[in-house]
This record gives C-alpha cells, sequence and structure tokens, in this order.
C-alpha cells in the first residue's frame, strides 16, 4: 500500500514528530508498504494531492497535526489516515476543551481554572487568584491549554509562585490552566482500537517531584510497564481511561495520561497522537503487551481502514 | 518494480537505536533536555531572525581570493594536500599560528603549538588528557555552552564561578580553590575566555589576570586560556593575554582561526607545556590522527598574501558597527528592568532580565514572532541562568538585529506586564524566586540598566 508519513511542521514538538515519523517509515517499509516521507510545510495539500497516497500515517505532534487542522485537510482530500478524527483531536489538543468533556461526560478529571490572557489584561482576573488558590489549594500545576510535552508546565508551591508559573505557560498558549494537585501515581494507558494495553507507570528518580522537565530526560524517570498495581486499582484505572477515550471521540490509537491519587483515578490529559519514538509510552505499552512496533504500525493502519470516512476509502 | 525517488534511507534507523540502548554508555547519560533542544531546533527555520548562532559573516570573505587560493593549491600542491599530514600539524600552519599570536604579544615554541580541528577539539583533547570521572574543573558563571558538553561527557564535576563586568570574580575562585584544598581536592584545570567572553561579552581586567596566574602558580593547577577573539577588539586598550603574563607553565592557551578566518575549515589550536603536550599529541591521534591537511593548506595560501590583518580590520568595523546597533535596539526595545553587558569585542552581548522569566519559555513565545536567542542556562551546569539569554550580533545584519531586538524587547514587555498585572504592582527587587541548586541564588551578570552607562 502507497502510505505517506505526515511528520515534523512547524510545532514545538517538531522533533520528537520527526523521531516518530522516521520510526514508523522503517516499521511500514519492513512491512512492504510503498512510504512517502512528508515533513508538513506549505506544500502539503500539493503533495498529497500529486502522490495520491492510498492512507496518511499522521505521526505530527502539538498544533497543526494534532489539533486536527491536519486531519481536516486529509478529509476534505479524501485520504484515509491514522489515529483520531478532527473532532477528537480538537478537543485532546485543549486541554480546557477535554476537561469539560470529561466532566461532562463523568469521567473524573482534577478540579481546575481556566484563563485567557485578556482576562487578566481586560477583566482583573488577578483579583480572583487569591480565591482559586484556596479553592484548588497548594501545590498546583499551572499548564497552558495547548502544548505538549512539559513545555511551560510549572509547580506553584506557594501563592508566590504563581505568578511566575503564569507568566511561563502563557509563553506557550494564550490559554491556560490553573489545576489542582494531585498526589499519587503518575500512569499512562495507552488504548489500541477499543483495546487498553497494559498501563505504564513513571517514577521520577529525583527527589524533587516536581521538575516535570526529568520526565522528559533520559536517565532521570524510570518507566515500568506493566505498573505494579493490585487488581481492583488496575481495573480502576483502565476503566477510566477506556471512558476518557471514549468521552473525547477517540479511534485508533490515543494515550491518557492519569494520577491515581486516594481518591481514585483521575484524568489529566489525552493524547490524540501520542509519541512513537524509541522512548515513548505507547510502543513500550504495546511492547508489554506483546505487540511488536511493526505489529503496532500494521494494528494502526487496519483501524484506520476500518474507521476511513464515508467515501474515502475504495 | 523501481524505488520511487523520494525513499527515506539517510538516517540510522530509531529501531536500531532501541537494539542498541542497552550498550550505551554512563556518560551519554548528560545529555540535555530533549524538549529544548527540540526548541532549539526550530531556531533554524529560514523566516526566523536568530540572534541565537555564535557565527561569524563568511559572506565578507571575498569568494574570487578564495577561488584563486584554492586553484594554486590544486595546481601547484595537489598531493601533498590531498595526502596525510602529521598529528601535530604543518609547520607552515604554525608559522601562521605564530603570526597571530604574534599580533597579541606572544611569542610561543612551534613545538609547543598543536593544530587541531577547531578550537572545540582542542577543549576536547585537553579534558581527555587532564580529566577523570568526578575531578573538579572550574570554569566562569556563565561558562562558553560549548564547553559545558565537553566537561560533562568526561564526567568532570563542574565548578562555576561568577563573573561581573571585570570577567571572573577571581577572588571568589579564590575561595573556591582554598576550599577544594581543605577537602584535599584539586582542580584539574580552570577554563576561560578572558577577553570578550561567550557567553557574557565581559573581559577580565588586568588586575584580574595577574592575579589568576599568581593563582595558578601558587596552586600549581592549570589555565586553559579560550581565546578566539582576541583580535576582535572594537574599543579600548589590549589587554595581555594570561598565556604571555604567565610565561606558559601553568596557562594552556586555545587559540581558533574560526573567527578571523572561517569557522568552516575547523582550524584550531593548543599550545601546552611540552609534558602536556605529548600526551595531547597521544589523544589527537587517537581522535583523527591528524587535522585536515587541505585546510591547513588553504590557510598557509592565505597567509602568504599577507592580508590576513586587513581583513580582521575590515571584520572589526563589520562588527563593531553591528555591536553598536544591537546595543542602540537593547537601549530602544529592551524595558527598563532588563540589563545587559556591554562588550568592547567579540561576539555576544549576554542580557539579564527579571529573575520571574524564564528564558526557555520565553524563547517558545518568541519564536511565535520569529526571532530566536540562546537561553542563559545553557551556560551553567547547575540551571542556573534561567532568566538571562545570549545575543549573537556578528553573523547577523544591521537590519535584522534591530527587527529581532525588538521582536524580543515586545514578548518581553508582554511578560513584564502580565507578571506585573497578576502581582498588582511593580515587581519587587528581589523578586520571589526558587533556591537555585547552586547555593548561590542570583545570577550576578550584568548590571547595566537600560539608558544607563553608555561609555
Amino acid at each position: 500500500m502507497r502510505v505517506a508519513v505526515l511528520k515534523g511542521g512547524r510545532s514545538l514538538e517538531r522533533g520528537v514528530s520527526l523521531r516518530s515519523g522516521a520510526r514508523v517509515e522503517d516499521a511500514l517499509e519492513r512491512l512492504g508498504h510503498d512510504v512517502l516521507s512528508l515533513d508538513v510545510g506549505a506544500d502539503l495539500v500539493r503533495r498529497l494531492g500529486e502522490e495520491r497516497p492510498e492512507l496518511a500515517f499522521v505521526a505530527l505532534h502539538g498544533r497543526d497535526g494534532e489539533d486536527g487542522t491536519a486531519q481536516e485537510l486529509l478529509e476534505i482530500l479524501g485520504i484515509p489516515y491514522t489515529g483520531p478524527g478532527v473532532s477528537a483531536c480538537a478537543k485532546c489538543m485543549d486541554k480546557v476543551l477535554a476537561k469539560h468533556e470529561l466532566r461532562d461526560a463523568g469521567v473524573p478529571t482534577p478540579d481546575w481554572f481556566a484563563f485567557n490572557d485578556t482576562a487578566f489584561r481586560d477583566l482583573g482576573a488577578a483579583d480572583a487568584l487569591a480565591e482559586i488558590e484556596e479553592r484548588l489549594g497548594f501545590p498546583l500545576v499551572v499548564k497552558p491549554a495547548r502544548g505538549g510535552s512539559a513545555l511551560g508546565v510549572k509547580f506553584a508551591a506557594g501563592a508566590e509562585e504563581v505568578p511566575e508559573a503564569l507568566v511561563a505557560a502563557f509563553s506557550y498558549d494564550d490559554r491556560v490552566l490553573l489545576e489542582r494537585f494531585i498526589e499519587g501515581r503518575e500512569l499512562a494507558v495507552s488504548v489500541l482500537g477499543a483495546d487498553p494495553l497494559p498501563i505504564v507507570e513513571a517514577i521520577p528518580h529525583e527527589s524533587d517531584p516536581y521538575d516535570f522537565e526529568a520526565r522528559y530526560e533520559i536517565g532521570r524517570t524510570t518507566f515500568v510497564c506493566p505498573a505494579e498495581l493490585d487488581d481492583g486499582s488496575s481495573q480502576a484505572v483502565t476503566a477510566v481511561a477506556l471512558r476518557a477515550y471514549e468521552a473525547l471521540g477517540c479511534s485508533g490509537f490515543s494515550r491518557v495520561d492519569l494520577m491515581l491519587g486516594a481518591g481514585g483515578p483521575q484524568v489529566l490529559e489525552v493524547n490524540a497522537i501520542p509519541g512513537l519514538t524509541d522512548t515513548s509510552l505507547l510502543p513500550q505499552a504495546a511492547e508489554a503487551a506483546g505487540i511488536d512496533f511493526e505489529q503496532l504500525v500494521e494494528r494502526i493502519i487496519e483501524l484506520a481502514d476500518e474507521g476511513a470516512p464515508i467515501g474515502a476509502s475504495d | 518494480m523501481s524505488e520511487p525517488p523520494h525513499r527515506r534511507r539517510a538516517h540510522a534507523s530509531a529501531r536500531d537505536l532501541e537494539r542498541y540502548g542497552g550498550l550505551f554508555a554512563e556518560r551519554t547519560k548528560v545529555m540535555r533536555s530533549s524538549a529544548m533542544r527540540d526548541l532549539m531546533a526550530i531556531t533554524a527555520r529560514p523566516e526566523v531572525i536568530s540572534l541565537a548562532g555564535g557565527l561569524p559573516d563568511t559572506s565578507t570573505f571575498p569568494p574570487k581570493s578564495f577561488a584563486a587560493q584554492m586553484t594554486r593549491i590544486a595546481q601547484e600542491s595537489s598531493a601533498q594536500a590531498l595526502q596525510y599530514g602529521p598529528t601535530e600539524g604543518f609547520e607552515e600552519t604554525k608559522d601562521c599560528i605564530l603570526q597571530v599570536m604574534g599580533a597579541e604579544g606572544m611569542l610561543p615554541e612551534p613545538e609547543d603549538v598543536i593544530v587541531t580541528t577547531g578550537g572545540q577539539q582542542a577543549i576536547d583533547l585537553i579534558t581527555k588528557t587532564l580529566v577523570d570521572p568526578g575531578d573538579p574543573v572550574i570554569c566562569e558563571a556563565p561558562t562558553y555552552p560549548g564547553a559545558v558538553p565537553v566537561f560533562c561527557s568526561y564526567q568532570a564535576e563542574m565548578i562555576q564561578v561568577d563573573c561581573d563586568e571585570q570577567g571572573m570574580r577571581v577572588d571568589r575562585l579564590e575561595e573556591v580553590l582554598a576550599g577544594l584544598a581543605r577537602e584535599g581536592r584539586r582542580p584539574k584545570f580552570i577554563y576561560s575566555v578572558p577577553s570578550f567572553q561567550n557567553p557574557a561579552g565581559v573581559t577580565l581586567s588586568f588586575e584580574r589576570r595577574r592575579r589568576l596566574v599568581e593563582l595558578a602558580r601558587e596552586h600549581e593547577v592549570l589555565v586553559v586560556e579560550d581565546n578566539p577573539y582576541g583580535l576582535l577588539r572594537y574599543e579600548g586598550e589590549p589587554l595581555p593575554p594570561l598565556f604571555q603574563l604567565e610565561g606558559g607553565d601553568y596557562v594552556i592557551y586555545v587559540g581558533t582561526f574560526s573567527k578571523i578566518l572561517s569557522p568552516g575549515i575547523r582550524l584550531g589550536w593548543a599550545v601546552a607545556p611540552p609534558p602536556v603536550m605529548e600526551k595531547i599529541v597521544l589523544g589527537k591521534q587517537a581522535a583523527d590522527l591528524c587535522t585536515s591537511t587541505l585546510t591547513q593548506y588553504f590557510v598557509r595560501e592565505y597567509f602568504s598574501e599577507g592580508r590576513w590583518r586587513d581583513y580582521i580590520a575590515d571584520l572589526v568595523e563589520i562588527y563593531r558597527r553591528r555591536r553598536d546597533v544591537m546595543l542602540e535596539a537593547l537601549d530602544k526595545h529592551f524595558p527598563a528592568q532588563a540589563t545587559w553587558t556591554r562588550p568592547e569585542g567579540g561576539l555576544f552581548i549576554w542580557a539579564t532580565l527579571p529573575e520571574y522569566i524564564d528564558s526557555g519559555d520565553l524563547l517558545a513565545k518568541a519564536l511565535r514572532e520569529d526571532v530566536a536567542f540562546v537561553p542563559g542556562h545553557a551556560a551553567y551546569g547547575d540551571g542556573r541562568g534561567r532568566s538571562s539569554m545570549r545575543l549573537n550580533f556578528s553573523g547577523v545584519r544591521e537590519e535584522e538585529i534591530r527587527e529581532g531586538v525588538r521582536r524580543i524587547g515586545k514578548v518581553v514587555a508582554e511578560q513584564i506586564a502580565l507578571y506585573e498585572r497578576l502581582t498588582g504592582e511593580l515587581p519587587p527587587a528581589a523578586a520571589p524566586q526558587r533556591p537555585a541548586a547552586g547555593g548561590e541564588s542570583a545570577d550576578v551578570l550584568p548590571f547595566r540598566r537600560a539608558g544607563e552607562g553608555r561609555g
């Protein structure tokens, strides 16, 4: 089959995307597919039109790729693609939108408040900070609404650290959220089609649990898969993750990040198109389920065919 | 079926990386945050005005001369220029090096000189020769960002001594040396860029130079003097290099043609006392046998024309203007809360923002405005420098400097305005901050406020 791999682009996560894409291309070639490698840019639509691939493998992370934009274009061109559709991507990309969807669907997610920069500029939102802080408690987490990896995610241990954290988060997006910090275990459940994969637990080495960057540095975090959880917790986590996946309308594959605290599992976010690099969590989880990377890629392609938009496949 | 032309076969597959994962050495684990590295990769987009480079402007080198020189090499010395050369480098290359060092008053013995693949290799070879895992290495705070991965890869313990506008605080250095002596430890060397430092742009004062080499003698510790920019002085009187002041017993000198001719030719050098040089030569043999013969021939040809000092004079004119344009732009576009250094030479200005601004996060915002700089923490091994940035003026045209600084000033101003709205007041002098890993918290550089101290 002739498969276009969409990777790179202009997002801040360009580097991860290029690594995901390269790895997928390798696997596709070994599976005997005809691979068209596309570092997405201004010529994307033209190239797709000329090359007419039978399928697009979307290995884009961050804006333009994971937010549904590229998927929208693929639908217009009638090219089936891997992973979630436009609506799920758009919802997952924006953590605020996603959390509303989750809460509406009764999926537990930590309490939060979200603001645009205009709220501080024009509406005096700064005056509400003390109230917000009282409701969420400390420490709290400040995040850009859209953005991947740990970029711009900061902890604030006390009120004096909140402004600095907000300034950092607003560097990445004009909307940010302040979220209650859930003390507990950091887990990720990847879903392939309708099937949950074994749970991955991230265990940071460093004593500072608030150092988000550590998670993305080799050697500073250990990932355990399957996570060592009792059956009850394991089932509860998986069930919540599946509900989140459904609530956001995901299909094909995605990864749900959760915290398991005293009050049970709570969903932090859903990554519509999680990383597929050699250190990414979804491939690790698949591996733990006995699915090697080639099989994973093959399965993702099958799922794309099953879920192809009407009129797009022949 | 024929292979389509776009099939990608260029780089090693990710799957292969995994297969080798268990084989990686401990020292490979000191890599920097990948998220930030990815950010830096984006600065290479063509639409981005990058003040992040460390580039000399090679467009000023006349292509005609380049063509004539290379033609002469091909016609007259083809076989030799394509052959291996001695590990130490050609005598003729060393003659050129002696001329360059002579221009700053230094007179090394040719046999103490080794020609290296850029100054970077000299730093690598010196560290390889002297440092065992865990050995202390002292350097400036901030230090040359390119030296940090070298020290890390040999698992040195980096100890950084703060700088002010007179360069390294030698009084602090004295304390560090005394502290180490009490612990029975001896640093292997003190790494310094005394003139127009990368990244801070500051220059070590004459008094401090004297004191630094005195301390080196007292403590029998080597100083590695990295001097890529010494001849690129735009104002003020030249200061003697440490090598000249000390006499060369305890100073290892590192030089390069990168900033006075071309970084693409990868030609640098080191001067070291004979016993140290012997080991460095062995290390060089293991690393790459010899420095490119072809580019050594090019340098020989170029120097034989006798115009190399004129070319540097041209560069000095161009870079002085660019520095002035950047300083003016900073005055105009950076907010009053920012400070920056005013270098007398070199390629860089170091700007420091209020402590609540993280220049790594700021870079993400700046990239949306298509402008880039180097976040300050790259120049520290201990997490400091987060509110500073390195700005390059040598490799960017004047209009781009103005526009680039304007865009950075805009995003900084937005962040400051946001912070002030959030705190409901002008930020206090001592803004809230997390304790830094290195003990002392504040970044010492720099001190000039916008609009102050011109000249």
